[in-house]
């Protein structure tokens, strides 16, 4: 069953169209990387799939629900999110950061503060910090451990590699992947690099200007660009990352 | 409201005496009390250095007060309006068919004069107003009502035809000035002593320009019915003080420092008040200690700061919110602000009556600005991101408001409170105007009794009020104010 659904959606604030006939119909349990340029509409997709933003027209479901039936705490419960800034509350602690989904929706955790931030490789001696005292790198991670507490199917990511180096980027992405595959969690990854979308992905989908130029399984998008643009795009960021002749 | 008080102050027998603010109406206002108090019918409360005539009418006719001590002169223009009335029986009549009770004629007319240093007075060669035609150079210095007022100054200027280049400020800083030879002319009260102390000439107003200022009491019509005892006892004093002993009586509040409470007393000593004798003095307020003074204004500032809080923080909150309300709370807020201290005051006496009341309602408004634009400034510099994280995280917008916005938003509210009680704590000494208390009464005492020492015990103390209400707030904020917030201060 597809766990995420867009058919149609238009998106336009005031005259300016944001995004245009997108359809998309992503399968549940596996990893999905939204690929594309940068103000391409790729995060709006996502805010479309949380209910932030409402289509101007078009159908979005999650798990064959209408978002726009589901009340916040539902969809808090059935989506985890997290954004290249991390989002952390800088006046709370790294605990109450990971645990303010439960205690504001009166629900118990997925698992204990700590196992959660264990399942993301933070340490319990983190856990009093507050955001200011954590490197980039940790941050990500109690975002990430945020966005795990409810043990929601569905895991949006919003380029949330985007702030960190190099080095531990590495790193981070194989995590990642390792957790993704674990949990067989829905997983949409906005990105705009396309190593890191082939590294994660099942399916990539490539947008442009609002509208989806191509979508398929990783192979095949990588072998056969169906457009001009994602035949551009792909080979602009292979060049960056060829190492030798 | 109004007539609840006025009906309140009936029940409890207590008779309400206010004054304006020269040490004369105090002297005649601790008359009065001691007075009425000697009959044993009503209770007195003293309210006196209420400012100015504005503002004592304002009590009167609120009810706030109950009798304070005024002029024929002052009735004339104030009240009928008409300048030409002079005769005190005529201004009586018509006085009271305006729904006022005009007491005894009291001896002593206290009118208008143009007064000038002696050695300035030989040098030009002037004894009375119409040689001052001579001398267009001179400087004068004017209180602000003889300034402004048709009585005053432009009636000087259109009978006499003089030029003199005239600047209002107050009464007792304009001897400050004469005496500094910062002006040649000011206008006198004819009663006052500080003519003899500073030895000056009273030119003699050889036109008749100013009408007769006899003093007496004035009340509201039904203050007989209510008093009775109270309203005879106080015909004994008509006539009784002339102008030399009103110029004594002046001399020995503002140049010997004796309280009005015991020249009252020598002045009634031999009247025959019926079988109650005039009870013990009270001290008057230049005497009070300074940390009831303290008291006094520190509740005056935390009380309305409280008020400013607790309504400021939900407006705010709205305001930041909706942006026509926001326009709205912070236009009005800032309109508010513009309206000087005193005017407010002023404008307030009639809903909140005298003293702590109008006083605190105007400390109140004063400090709801700073408050609504702390919290405004405060949620709307919230980065967006995280207010859509903690949408998403399904925060209810109750736990979102308390658990995320106020405190990200917590630096900027904390400074608009702190703008808000240091500013209150200056404004506060203005409310001694109307006879609340606080700092601002040892300020208007030393400027009626032309003492600066006494202006600066009250000003000092505000001062590091001020400062310490600063600094406690900066304390306040270390401990408010979340861990990860306080690096961005």
């Amino acid at each position: 069953m597809a766990g995420i659904e867009l058919e149609h959606v238009d998106v336009s604030f005031g005259s300016t169209g944001v995004l245009s006939q997108v359809t998309l119909s992503l399968e549940a349990g596996k990893t999905h990387v939204l690929l594309g340029p940068s103000g391409c509409g790729k995060s709006t997709v996502l805010r479309v799939l949380l209910g932030l933003v409402t289509p101007t027209r078009g159908a979005v479901r999650l798990a064959g629900e209408a978002v726009s039936t589901l009340s916040r705490a539902t969809i808090a419960a059935r989506v985890g999110y997290v954004v290249q800034s991390g989002g952390l509350f800088p006046h709370l602690t790294v605990r109450q950061n990971v645990a303010l989904a439960g205690q504001a929706l009166d629900r118990s955790l997925a698992h204990p503060v700590e196992a959660l931030c264990a399942q993301v490789g933070l340490g319990a001696e983190l856990l009093e910090r507050i955001p200011a005292e954590l490197s980039g790198g940790q941050r990500q991670r109690v975002a990430l451990a945020r966005a795990l507490a409810l043990d929601a199917p569905v895991l949006l990511l919003d380029e949330p590699l985007g702030a960190v180096d190099p080095l531990l980027r590495a790193e981070l992405q194989d995590e990642l992947r390792a957790l993704f595959r674990r949990t067989a969690k829905t997983v949409l990854f906005v990105t705009h690099d396309l190593a890191e979308a082939a590294f994660f992905a099942d399916t990539i989908t490539v947008m442009n200007a609002g509208r989806v130029e191509q979508h398929g399984p990783t192979n095949e998008v990588l072998a056969a660009p169906a457009t001009p643009f994602v035949s551009r795009f792909l080979s602009s960021q292979r060049a960056l990352h060829r190492v030798g002749p | 409201m109004i007539a609840a008080l006025v009906l309140t102050a009936s029940l409890n027998g207590t008779v309400v005496i206010g004054s304006k603010m020269d040490v004369e109406g105090q002297v005649l206002g601790e008359l009065f009390a001691q007075v009425i108090e000697a009959t044993g019918e009503a209770t007195v409360e003293r309210r006196f250095a209420m400012g100015g005539t504005a503002i004592v009418f304002a009590a009167l006719d609120s009810g706030a007060i109950d009798l304070f001590p005024e002029y024929s002169g002052t009735l004339a223009h104030v009240v009928l309006r008409d300048p030409t009335a002079s005769d005190f029986d005529d201004i009586k009549r018509r006085t009271e068919a305006r729904g006022y009770l005009v007491g005894p004629a009291l001896g002593f007319n206290n009118t208008y004069g143009l007064g000038l240093k002696r050695e300035t007075a030989r040098r030009l060669g002037v004894t009375r107003v119409s040689e001052l035609v001579r001398h267009a150079g001179l400087r004068a210095g004017f209180s602000p009502e003889f300034f402004a007022g048709a009585f005053g100054w432009p009636a000087v200027q259109r009978r006499y035809g003089l030029t003199a280049e005239a600047r209002s400020m107050d009464h007792v800083i304009a001897y400050t000035a004469m005496a500094e030879g910062e002006i040649d002319l000011t206008d006198v009260y004819t009663t006052d002593a500080v003519i003899a102390q500073q030895d000056l000439v009273v030119l003699e107003d050889d036109q008749h320009v100013f009408s007769r200022y006899e003093g007496l009491a004035l009340a509201k019509a039904d203050f007989a019915t209510r008093f009775p005892k109270s309203w005879a006892a106080l015909q004994v004093l008509a006539g009784q003080l002339t102008d030399e002993k009103m110029i004594e009586l002046n001399g020995r509040a503002q140049l010997r420092r004796e309280p009005a409470s015991i020249i009252a007393r020598d002045v009634l000593v031999g009247f025959s008040l019926g079988v109650h004798q005039p009870v013990p003095a009270t001290r008057p307020s230049t005497e009070r200690r300074w940390w009831a003074l303290t008291v006094e204004h520190l509740s005056l500032v935390g009380v309305s700061l409280l008020a400013s809080l607790l309504v400021g923080l939900p407006l705010g909150i709205l305001a930041a919110r909706r942006r026509w309300l926001r326009q709205l709370v912070v236009g009005a807020a800032g309109v508010l602000q513009t309206v000087p201290a005193i005017a407010l005051l002023c404008f307030l006496i009639p809903a909140f009556g005298v003293g702590r009341g109008a006083a605190l309602a105007a400390l109140f408004l004063y400090g709801l600005l700073p408050i609504v634009r702390g919290v405004v400034t405060g949620v709307e510099s919230i980065d967006p991101a995280l207010l859509e994280v903690a949408t998403v995280l399904g925060l209810p917008p109750l736990q979102r408001l308390v658990r995320i916005e106020l405190p990200l938003a917590s630096v900027a509210i904390l400074n608009g409170v702190q703008l808000s009680a240091v500013t209150g704590v200056g404004t506060a000494t203005i409310a001694a105007l109307i006879g609340a208390g606080g700092y601002g009464s040892l300020i208007i005492t030393g400027l009626s009794l032309n003492d600066l020492s006494l202006v600066m015990a009250g000003a000092a103390p505000s001062a590091v009020m001020a400062l310490a209400m600063s600094l406690g707030l900066d304390l306040v904020t270390r401990f408010v104010v979340p861990r990860g917030l306080r690096a961005r201060q």
